[in-house]
């Protein structure tokens, strides 16, 4: 039967996870060069359109059909018979858009490690794909009655596998296929916002209590210990990663701090709804160290993952999800785990990132090569140094407006003129001659 | 006429324009700069990326002066601007061969010559 209260918590919830996508965009945008903040932001928003429309097409019924143990089936292509009747207890549409706004930030989760170099055609080529054959899929496993559930065990509470080692793995692919941004390694890339940095992440914390809190789908004591897990993990993170910038700094930084909000967030992300509040305390502490040297570490490689989408969500989860299987108390409704005597789940939940992982990755890099044979997945060098903002979009973050001439409608050059989509031409907007 | 240039600490700035406010000097253009000097360079640390600034953030004032200003302005701003610390900047007296106030067509010394 359908209930009211769940219902009302399950729409808030579903309004709240579609808002971490503009979050996302804005603790990526602030950590770019400002040539670079535009394309950086609509990298994230625009899954909310191309993930965003996918999903009732296929995604859904890819991920959410009877099917078989690896995918979904046809059955709800264009949300066929996706309407009021009962799921659970809330209206079966409302779970279709729930999970929808988990397929379009996981899509764009994966923008991170593709800025300021990647052209936006083939990132567009890329999320789509990248959507329905390997987001869809995983999720079938996870949560749509796949293997990983029903064969595995493995738990996966709001995603810590099916969104952020899914992610994690793709984004790290991604980075290694494009190469990284021809000054990486040779020039200070620092942020250009850290406010926006700091905006994000916070904007993400209140959405990742729908995130969490609405993965129980209901208005039930579940969802308020994930609710609860959710503000307790990152604050425990926090503060490990304090000590740690204090010890290698001196100084704790902002952008630590708004990264070290996300590693705990994600780390407690597939543990939400089955451990208990003093385990999440100890799951988001224990989670700080591996993400803070990771980033450390990959800052001096050529893995160009520019905005550590594998240190943060990748490793975040990985260790959410392993944890899961130490903490987890059959007592608050999931199963037993390792420090409950039962080390099987352990060995579940090992299995189960592994499997995700090497999946998301080998998918990730076939996509790719193959969409590099019929678009150049990178801009020109030349665009790379103007930024993407204007090279991909024809505008600019911060513009004083000074010097801006008003170009009257025969003067505009027309998409059509030699050179003004030639992928190595100067960016048509920009009137150079 | 001289051309002072003077490149100043940002936090100076408001002290300077007093100094200079109170001699009566009170044409003048301010820019925002970047310099080196003798200055330490501060290190700044992103995600694990330590890097050097080697540009301090300085504040750059354009002052054209008749004669008779131009040990007055000279010593109002190394009044105003000093802490005796590495960084405190520079003045740099030019000389200036024309100058022309726009409004009036008024050319040299009665074109830097406050306005009543």
């Amino acid at each position: 039967m359908i209930s009211a209260p769940d219902t009302a918590w399950m729409l808030v919830s579903t309004a709240m996870v579609l808002l971490m996508t503009p979050a996302l965009a804005f603790f990526y945008g602030g950590l770019v060069r400002s040539k670079n903040a535009l394309s950086t932001m609509m990298m994230s928003f625009i899954a909310m359109s191309v993930a965003g429309v996918l999903w009732p097409l296929i995604g859904y019924s890819l991920a959410f059909g009877e099917g078989n143990a690896f995918i979904g089936d046809f059955s709800m292509v264009l949300a066929r018979g996706v309407g009021l009747e009962e799921k659970g207890t809330i209206p079966h549409l409302l779970f279709f858009a729930f999970q929808g706004t988990f397929a379009i930030i996981t899509a764009a989760l994966v923008s991170g490690a593709v800025v300021g170099r990647m052209r936006f055609s083939a990132y567009l080529a890329f999320i789509s794909t990248w959507s329905v054959l390997v987001y869809a899929p995983v999720t079938h496993w996870v949560w749509g009655g796949g293997w990983v559930d029903e064969a595995l065990g493995a738990l996966d509470f709001a995603g810590g596998a099916v969104v952020h080692v899914n992610a994690g793995a793709a984004a790290m692919m991604a980075a290694y296929v494009l190469g990284p941004r021809r000054d990486f390694g040779r020039q200070a890339l620092i942020p250009h916002n850290v406010p926006f940095v700091l905006l994000g992440a916070g904007l993400l914390w209140f959405g990742w209590f729908g995130f969490n809190g609405g993965s129980a789908l209901a208005a039930d004591g579940i969802a308020v210990l994930a609710f609860v897990n959710t503000m307790l993990a990152p604050a425990a993170t926090l503060l490990v990663w304090t000590a740690l910038d204090l010890t290698y700094t001196r100084k704790v930084t902002a952008v630590g701090l708004a990264t070290g909000i996300v590693v705990g967030l994600v780390s407690i992300t597939p543990a939400a709804g089955f451990v208990s509040p003093t385990s999440a305390l100890l799951i988001g502490a224990l989670a700080a160290a591996p993400s803070y040297f990771a980033l450390k570490w990959r800052a001096r490689t050529r893995l160009d993952d520019s905005l550590d989408v594998f240190a943060a969500h990748g490793l975040g989860g990985v260790v959410g999800a392993l944890l899961t299987g130490v903490f987890a108390d059959a007592s608050l409704g999931g199963t037993n785990g390792l420090l409950y005597g039962n080390p099987g789940q352990l060995l579940a939940q090992v299995l189960s990132v592994l499997a995700v992982f090497a999946y998301s990755a080998a998918s990730t890099v076939v996509i790719l090569k193959a969409i590099a044979l019929v678009i150049p997945l990178r801009v020109s060098d030349r665009q790379e140094r103007q930024g993407l903002d204007i090279v991909n979009h024809g505008e600019e973050a911060y513009s004083t407006g000074e010097g801006a001439l008003l170009l009257l409608d025969d003067e505009v050059p027309g998409v059509f003129e030699v050179g003004a989509i030639d992928p190595d031409h100067d960016a048509p907007s920009r009137i150079s001659a | 006429m001289r051309l002072i240039k003077a490149v100043i600490r940002p936090d100076r700035l408001n002290d300077v324009l007093k100094a200079l406010y109170r001699i009566e000097v009170k044409g003048m253009t301010v820019s925002r700069a970047h310099g080196h000097g003798g200055e330490v360079e501060t290190v700044e640390t992103y995600r694990g990326t330590s890097v050097k600034m080697e540009l301090t953030e300085k504040v750059m004032l354009d002052i054209g002066v008749s004669e008779p200003y131009v040990q007055s302005t000279i010593e109002a701003i190394v009044g105003a601007a000093r802490t005796g610390e590495v960084g405190d900047g520079k003045i740099f007296v030019i000389p200036l061969e024309k100058v022309v106030r726009i409004r009036t067509g008024e050319v040299d010394s009665a074109a830097v010559t406050p306005v009543d």
